[in-house]
C-alpha cells in the first residue's frame, strides 16, 4: 500500500495517480477507481471522465497554473500537486493560492519527490495530505510537523504573522 | 541592535534541532547527498576545495562585542584562527569539519547568531548601507527596515525552494553605499511630493554571468505595504523564474525576457490580492523595530577638537589615516571610522581571531559596543568621539589595523577565488596581492585617488568585478588561468557595468596592465577628476591604447 500521510496521520490512500500519457481507454479498462488524473486529461476527456463510474480528482503539475483553473475545482474532494524534485518549489505557491485564492477547502495533497525535510514547509503553504516517497520513513515524517515551533510569516497554517502575535 | 525576544530564540533553537537531526541522517547514510546538499546549505555550509565553508549571516553588517568574540572564539576553536568577510557583510570560516557544525551553530544562537539561509536557492541575508543610522545624508535609518525584511524573509515556507539565490539590499541615503541597483531586489528609502516616507522598489539587478542594472516595479510605496510588495515580487518569481538552467534562474533573467511591463503587471496583479491582507505592517510593528535602532548616549560634543587638530597637525601617519579612514557623522563631535582589512599579503577581508577580539575590546571603549561589516569588506565603528579618534587610532597598531588605504586603489573588494572556492576558475587572492605590492607608495596612491577595484575569480561575481571602476575577472583559458580586465563600473547611484578593454593576460602581466591604466588616467585626467569620470569623459580608448601599445 502507497504510504499516505493525511492530518498528522498515516492512513491507507485509496487513489491512484495516472501518469501525463495515459490515454482515456485507461477509464474503460479499469472501471470502478479513484483516479487523479493531469490537468490535461481533465481538459481533454471531459465526456469520457462524466461517463466513468469511479472518482476523479485531478493533479496539476509544478508548472501548472492555478489561475488556469475554473470554480469546478470546488467539486474535486482533493487536489494533488506534483514535485517533480523536491527543490521544484512551484508547488508551494500552488498550494497557498488554491487556499488562500481560491478558498479552496478540499484535501490538498503533495505527490511526486515526497520528502521528510520538506514537510514542515508544505504544511504552511496549505497541504494537508503528503503521499510520501517509498523510501521515506513514516513514524519519522510524522514528527517532521513539529520541526518549528511557530514562524514569522502570514502563512495558510496560521494566517496572522508574529508582528501581529507578539 | 535587534534584541531577541522568545519567540527568535525558540526559532533558532527550532532550526539547531532540525539540522542536527539532518546531520546525524546524513552521516547515518540515511540522507543521501543531493537531498542533504540544499538542507546544508540554507544552514550555510558549502563544500569547498580543500574543506566544508560555514557562512555566518551578520544580518544588515551589524555586529555587537560579545558576537565578535563568539566568532574569534569559533575561529580558533574551529577554525585555522581566522575569518573572512564577505562582500554581503556576513563572515565565513574556511576550515570547520561538517559533523561540528551544528555546536558551532550552538555557540553562535548564544550570542543570537546564526547561518541560517547563507546560501542555497533562497532569500539571503539583507543587505545595506554599513553607515545606516549615522550617515549625514541618510533619509531615514533602514536598519529597522532590514530587521523587518530579515524576519519575513526568514524560514519563508513558500519561498525556500525559489530558482536560485535572492538577495536584497536596502538603501537610506542620498548616495548608495550598498550596491543596490545589482540586487535582485533593490530598495530606496524616499520621500514622496507630500512628503511621505516611503520605498522605491526595483527588481531584476545581479551580477553574475548576466550582469543587470534593476529596474523598477515600484515607484513608490508606503511604508505599510513593503511586506506585501516584496512578497508580491517574489510569489512571481517562484512561479515563473526558470529552472530549466540554473545560469538563466536569477529573476534578472525572468524580468528580461518577459520584459519589465509585463513583469510589473503580473506583480501588480498579485499585490491587488494581497496588499491589504495580515501583511500589512502595523505601526506598533515598525515602532517596536524602529526601538532597537535608536541613538545611542550621545555626549555634547563640539566638531574638530583641539585634542584632535592639534594630532593632525603634528603626526602625518594619524593624519593621513584620517583624511582617508574617517567620515563626518551626523552628531558633532563624532565620526565614522573604518579599519581597512586589505594589509598587503593578507588576502582581502580576512581577519584573525586576535583582531576579533581587539575589534571587540575597541568597539566596547571607543564605539558603544557595536561595530559594522561592509560589503567592501572592512569594519567600520560607527560613533567615534573625535578627541578619542587619536587614541583609537593608537589602540589599532597592536594588531595592524591601520591601513590608511580605504576607498583607495589597494582597497579592493576580491572574493577568495580559487585558492579555496570550488567554482574559481582562477586565483584572485594572489593578484590582489601582486597588485598591492606594484602599487606600495602612498603618496602615488593618494595621487590616484579615490578608485575602486574589484576582482572575481570566475563569473559568478562574488568579487563584484562588474561594478568596479577597474574589474578583474578569472577566466580558464585551455585549462589555464587568464584574466580579464575591464573598466567603467560602479555600484553606486549612477551604476554602470564595466566594459572589457580587450583580450584577457596573464597572471604576472597583471600589474603592468593596472600601471598602464593608470597612468593613462594620470595622463588625461583634468585637475581632481576621479578615475571614474574621467573614463566617464574620454571612453575606453586612450586606455585601450596604452595597455596594448606595442613596445618600440
Amino acid at each position: 500500500m502507497p504510504k499516505l500521510i493525511k492530518d498528522g496521520e498515516a492512513v491507507s490512500d485509496y487513489w491512484t495517480v495516472l501518469k501525463e500519457a495515459t490515454g482515456p481507454e485507461v477509464l474503460k479498462a479499469v472501471p470502478g477507481k479513484n483516479f487523479l488524473v493531469p490537468l490535461s486529461f481533465w481538459k481533454n476527456y471531459q465526456e469520457e471522465l462524466n461517463d466513468y463510474n469511479g472518482n476523479i480528482a485531478i493533479w496539476l503539475d509544478s508548472h501548472d497554473r492555478v489561475s488556469d483553473l475554473d470554480d469546478s475545482i470546488h467539486d474535486f474532494p482533493l487536489i494533488a500537486l506534483n514535485f517533480p524534485a523536491f527543490s521544484d518549489g512551484r508547488s508551494y505557491s500552488n498550494a497557498r493560492e488554491l487556499r488562500t485564492t481560491r478558498n479552496y477547502l478540499g484535501e490538498i495533497r503533495a505527490i511526486g519527490d515526497v520528502l521528510r525535510d520538506q514537510l514542515y514547509y508544505m504544511q504552511q503553504c496549505g497541504f494537508n495530505a503528503f503521499a510520501v516517497r517509498y523510501d521515506q520513513d513514516v513514524d519519522d515524517c510524522l514528527t517532521a510537523f513539529g520541526d518549528f515551533t511557530t514562524g514569522y510569516q502570514a502563512t495558510v497554517a496560521e494566517p496572522t504573522p508574529l508582528f501581529r502575535r507578539r | 541592535m535587534y534584541q531577541y525576544d522568545n519567540y527568535d530564540h525558540q526559532m533558532l533553537a527550532d532550526r539547531i534541532r532540525q539540522y542536527q537531526n539532518q546531520t546525524e541522517r546524513f552521516l547515518a547514510g540515511k540522507l543521501s547527498e543531493s537531498e542533504f546538499l540544499p538542507l546544508r546549505l540554507q544552514n550555510g555550509l558549502y563544500v569547498q576545495r580543500l574543506a566544508p565553508m560555514l557562512r555566518v549571516a551578520v544580518p544588515y553588517g551589524m555586529l555587537s562585542s560579545a558576537q565578535l568574540r563568539k566568532l574569534a572564539f569559533i575561529a580558533s576553536h574551529f577554525d585555522k584562527g581566522y575569518g573572512h568577510f564577505t562582500t554581503r557583510q556576513n563572515i565565513q570560516f574556511n576550515w570547520p569539519s561538517l559533523s561540528e557544525v551544528p555546536d558551532i551553530l550552538k555557540h553562535l544562537a548564544e550570542v543570537e547568531m546564526h547561518a541560517i539561509q547563507t546560501s542555497g536557492n533562497c532569500i539571503r541575508n539583507t543587505t545595506t548601507d554599513q553607515f545606516a543610522g549615522v550617515a549625514v545624508d541618510e533619509l531615514e535609518d533602514t536598519r529597522p527596515y532590514c530587521e523587518i525584511i530579515r524576519q519575513w524573509s526568514t524560514f519563508h515556507p513558500e519561498f525556500a525552494y525559489l530558482p536560485r539565490k535572492f538577495k536584497i539590499a536596502v538603501c537610506g541615503t542620498k548616495v548608495d553605499q550598498a550596491a543596490t541597483q545589482v540586487h535582485d531586489i533593490g530598495i530606496y528609502l524616499t520621500q514622496n511630493s507630500e512628503g511621505l516616507i516611503g520605498f522605491r522598489i526595483l527588481a531584476g539587478g545581479g551580477l553574475g554571468r548576466t550582469p543587470v542594472i534593476g529596474k523598477e516595479i515600484f515607484p513608490f510605496v508606503e511604508k505599510q505595504y513593503l511586506l506585501s510588495a516584496l512578497e508580491s515580487i517574489l510569489r512571481v518569481y517562484n512561479r515563473e523564474g526558470r529552472r530549466d538552467n540554473k545560469y538563466k534562474a536569477r529573476i534578472k533573467i525572468l524580468v528580461k525576457e518577459i520584459g519589465v511591463e509585463e513583469f510589473q503587471n503580473k506583480v501588480m496583479q498579485e499585490w491587488e490580492l494581497i496588499k491589504n491582507s495580515a501583511l500589512l505592517l502595523t505601526d506598533d510593528e515598525i515602532t517596536r523595530c524602529k526601538s532597537f535602532f535608536t541613538d545611542p548616549n550621545y555626549e555634547s560634543l563640539a566638531d574638530t577638537p583641539t585634542s584632535l587638530s592639534d594630532r593632525l597637525q603634528n603626526n602625518i601617519l594619524f593624519s593621513s589615516w584620517h583624511t582617508q579612514n574617517v567620515k563626518p557623522h551626523k552628531i558633532s563631535g563624532y565620526a565614522i571610522v573604518t579599519i581597512c582589512f586589505k594589509e598587503t599579503g593578507v588576502a582581502p577581508g580576512d581577519v584573525t581571531d586576535r583582531q576579533l577580539n581587539h575589534l571587540a575590546q575597541l568597539a566596547d571603549e571607543y564605539s558603544f559596543g557595536e561595530v559594522r561589516v561592509s560589503h567592501q569588506q572592512n569594519i567600520v565603528f560607527a560613533d567615534v568621539r573625535q578627541d578619542k579618534l587619536y587614541d583609537f587610532w593608537l589602540g589599532l597598531q597592536s594588531e595592524s589595523m591601520s591601513s590608511p588605504n580605504l576607498g583607495l586603489l589597494t582597497d579592493m573588494i576580491c572574493c577568495p577565488g580559487g585558492d579555496f572556492c570550488a567554482l574559481a576558475n582562477a586565483k584572485s587572492i594572489p593578484i590582489a596581492e601582486s597588485i598591492q605590492r606594484e602599487f606600495n607608495d602612498f603618496d602615488n596612491l593618494i595621487d590616484i585617488g579615490e578608485i575602486n577595484l574589484n576582482i572575481s575569480g570566475c563569473m559568478n561575481a562574488c568579487g563584484h568585478h562588474h561594478v568596479g571602476n577597474i574589474g578583474i575577472l578569472g577566466v580558464d583559458k585551455k585549462g589555464e588561468e587568464f584574466y580579464q580586465v575591464s573598466l567603467g563600473g560602479s555600484s553606486k547611484n549612477q551604476a554602470s557595468l564595466g566594459k572589457i578593454i580587450g583580450p584577457s593576460f596573464a597572471q604576472e602581466e597583471i600589474p603592468e596592465v593596472i600601471q598602464k591604466i593608470i597612468s593613462a588616467y594620470k595622463s588625461q585626467r583634468k585637475s581632481n577628476e576621479k578615475f571614474i569620470d574621467t573614463y566617464i569623459r574620454i571612453g575606453m580608448d586612450p586606455f585601450k591604447e596604452q595597455v596594448y601599445a606595442k613596445a618600440d
